[in-house]
């Protein structure tokens, strides 16, 4: 099986963010980034489905130049090589540019199977995927926790059959035809984690740049970004750790009778 | 005109629907509801209570399960023949599965996970979370209308969507959709196996999240739980990784709960997980994040190290 990864580079969970001067997005040029969490468990469940059926596993990304860093460690996990669509603008882009861009640079590889995280850590439209399928005209399914395949032979269309989680604990199996679009849910596998082996290879691996094809208009603009305003009623207890455990405590027992 | 998609499944309407109307009754008026399915009368019945122009159901056999294929199909029909200004949804797993598609099929705007509305005269503004909630953005469609908006859950409150002083008009669409042409091929829901433990019924719950690092320091958070007389919890990463099984999990995929005490450990309070726990009765949150959502619904917060608070807790407890 042929199939693409396409994964985003998101700033790290734990960067304290601060908003830009025009408050329109962050100041990032001093954040730290990392692969989008669900984007490295779509990374691994393509690995997964290469080991078992053969194939390629091609890493796609849309994002500015720094994304070459969570390409290289999809490299490093394992992808065999990878095509970056770049361009600074797309760091903010929203999800039908990027969509877009992604079907423009991917559609002429024929890809019998194309995954995603089923949203982003930072803008979390939870969009592109989806649309990405529409564009290229395959079908699709999301919030994917199991997958099982059944390539193409001589004589027939491939299938998966693929579980896809729903609300409060109930789950549905979905057979589609290939090529399929599937979106993965965070928790599918267990992830790997790069060797230093697959870190010296990965150094040999191709990574295509492309130029972003097309420039239509974005679908929605970000007038501002701030920080949600806390809940009035929060009481917040300062102190020491001491401190706070003791005042805690007491108002666990005396105000909220909770304990 | 502002229309308003239904989720109704096996002929029951998701209440979240309601959530919706209310929205888009804040958004403008008149409102439009369009139920998709089949044999859905009762449903539409049901939403004709909302004030509204008019109820239109979209009856095939081919939307009797939901497949993104028949619905994209189904629902960019009616929207082309309706012609809205605005189109609302409720943010549900199934939504999320066909919107995006049906955004790109008519070429129009889609703003997902909508928390609040802002009018200021003839402009509009959507409120939605980014960064897992840590900021909001106000984000304008652009493009022509309709531009399509879905609602999160919880964010808009059901019993304030007006009813109409009489049930609204109800009508069939003409709207077929070709089920030989619909891709996906569904199965019966069902659920895993029975859970183990039943957290819904837990008076007190502690819960961790990404800040207990490992696996190894679970243990202060289940000496605390043993202190308070508590339930062990987590937010999904745990659960992920396999630290604690997937039926101790709560949020939008694993349980609901709403007990008396909830205590949240290195949880940050992404909207996934606080739709599971926001209806506890006392929420305690402690983090070393203090802009982390999850103080934003605490009814006590510890901004501080929950390897030093928690010792401390579980002492000051034992006393």
């Amino acid at each position: 099986m042929k199939i693409a990864v396409c994964i985003k580079q998101v700033v790290t969970r734990e960067w304290q963010l601060r908003v830009n001067d025009a408050k329109t997005w962050i100041r990032d040029q001093d954040a730290s980034f990392e692969l989008n969490e669900p984007d490295a468990y779509a990374l691994e469940e393509a690995l997964r489905l290469k080991e078992k059926h053969t194939g390629e596993v091609v890493v796609c990304s849309a994002g500015p130049a720094r994304s070459a860093q969570v390409v290289r460690e999809a490299l490093a996990r394992g992808a065999d090589r990878a095509i970056h669509v770049e361009s600074d603008a797309l760091a903010t882009a929203d999800a039908f540019t990027v969509a877009d861009v992604l079907a423009g640079a991917i559609r002429d590889e024929k890809f019998d199977l194309v995954l995603t995280g089923l949203q982003s850590d930072d803008q979390g439209f939870g969009q592109v995927g989806v649309v990405l399928a529409e564009k290229l005209g395959m079908p699709h399914a999301t919030i994917i926790m199991e997958v099982q395949a059944s390539p193409s032979t001589g004589s027939g269309q491939g299938a998966l059959r693929v579980k896809r989680e729903l609300e409060g604990g109930w789950f549905q199996w979905v057979t589609l035809p290939l090529p399929a679009l599937l979106t993965i849910q965070s928790g599918i596998n267990q992830l790997r984690y790069a060797t230093l082996k697959g870190i010296m290879a990965a150094k040999k691996k191709e990574i295509r740049k492309v130029a972003p094809a097309s420039s239509g208009e974005p679908s929605q603009r970000i007038v501002s970004v701030y920080f949600p305003e806390k809940g009035k009623k929060t009481q917040m207890l300062p102190g020491t750790a001491a401190e706070a455990a003791r005042e805690l405590v007491k108002r666990l027992r005396e105000e909220a009778r909770a304990i | 005109m502002i229309l308003v998609i239904a989720e109704q499944r096996g002929g029951k309407l998701n209440r979240a629907t309601w959530e919706t109307v209310a929205a888009a009754q804040q958004a403008g008026s008149p409102i439009t509801i369009v139920v998709p399915g089949s044999g859905v009368d009762a449903v539409a019945t049901e939403i004709a209570a909302a004030e509204a122009a008019e109820v239109i159901i979209v009856d095939s056999p081919a939307l009797a399960e939901y497949t993104a294929d028949g619905y994209v199909t189904a629902l960019a029909a009616v929207i082309g023949e309706v012609t809205p200004d605005l189109v609302f949804l409720p943010h549900t797993y199934q939504t999320r599965d066909f919107a995006p598609a049906l955004a790109a099929r008519i070429g129009r705007a889609l703003i997902t996970d909508v928390t609040a509305i802002k009018k200021d005269g003839n402009s509009i503004a959507f409120v939605r979370p980014v960064f897992q909630g840590k900021l909001n953005a106000d984000v304008q469609p652009a493009g022509p209308a309709p531009h399509l908006v879905t609602c999160q859950i919880g964010a808009f409150r059901a019993d304030s969507a007006k009813t109409g002083s009489s049930a609204a008009q109800t009508r069939k669409s003409s709207v077929s959709v070709d089920a030989s042409a619909i891709r996906q091929k569904p199965e019966a829901p069902f659920k895993e196996t029975k859970q183990a433990v039943d957290l819904s019924q837990a008076e007190r719950i502690v819960s961790v999240g990404r800040g207990i690092k490992g696996q190894e320091h679970l243990k202060i958070a289940q000496d605390l739980a043993a202190a308070l007389g508590a339930e062990i919890a987590a937010s999904r990463p745990i659960c992920d990784a396999g630290w604690l099984p997937m039926d101790r999990q709560i949020g939008s995929s694993g349980q609901t709960v709403a007990p008396k005490l909830y205590v949240a450990l290195g949880i940050s309070g992404a909207i996934q997980h606080l739709v599971g726990m926001k209806g506890s009765k006392t929420i305690v949150a402690v983090n070393k994040d203090p802009e982390a959502p999850i103080f934003e619904i605490a009814d006590y917060g510890i901004a501080g190290d929950l390897f030093e608070v928690v010792p401390a807790l579980i002492a000051e407890l034992n006393k």
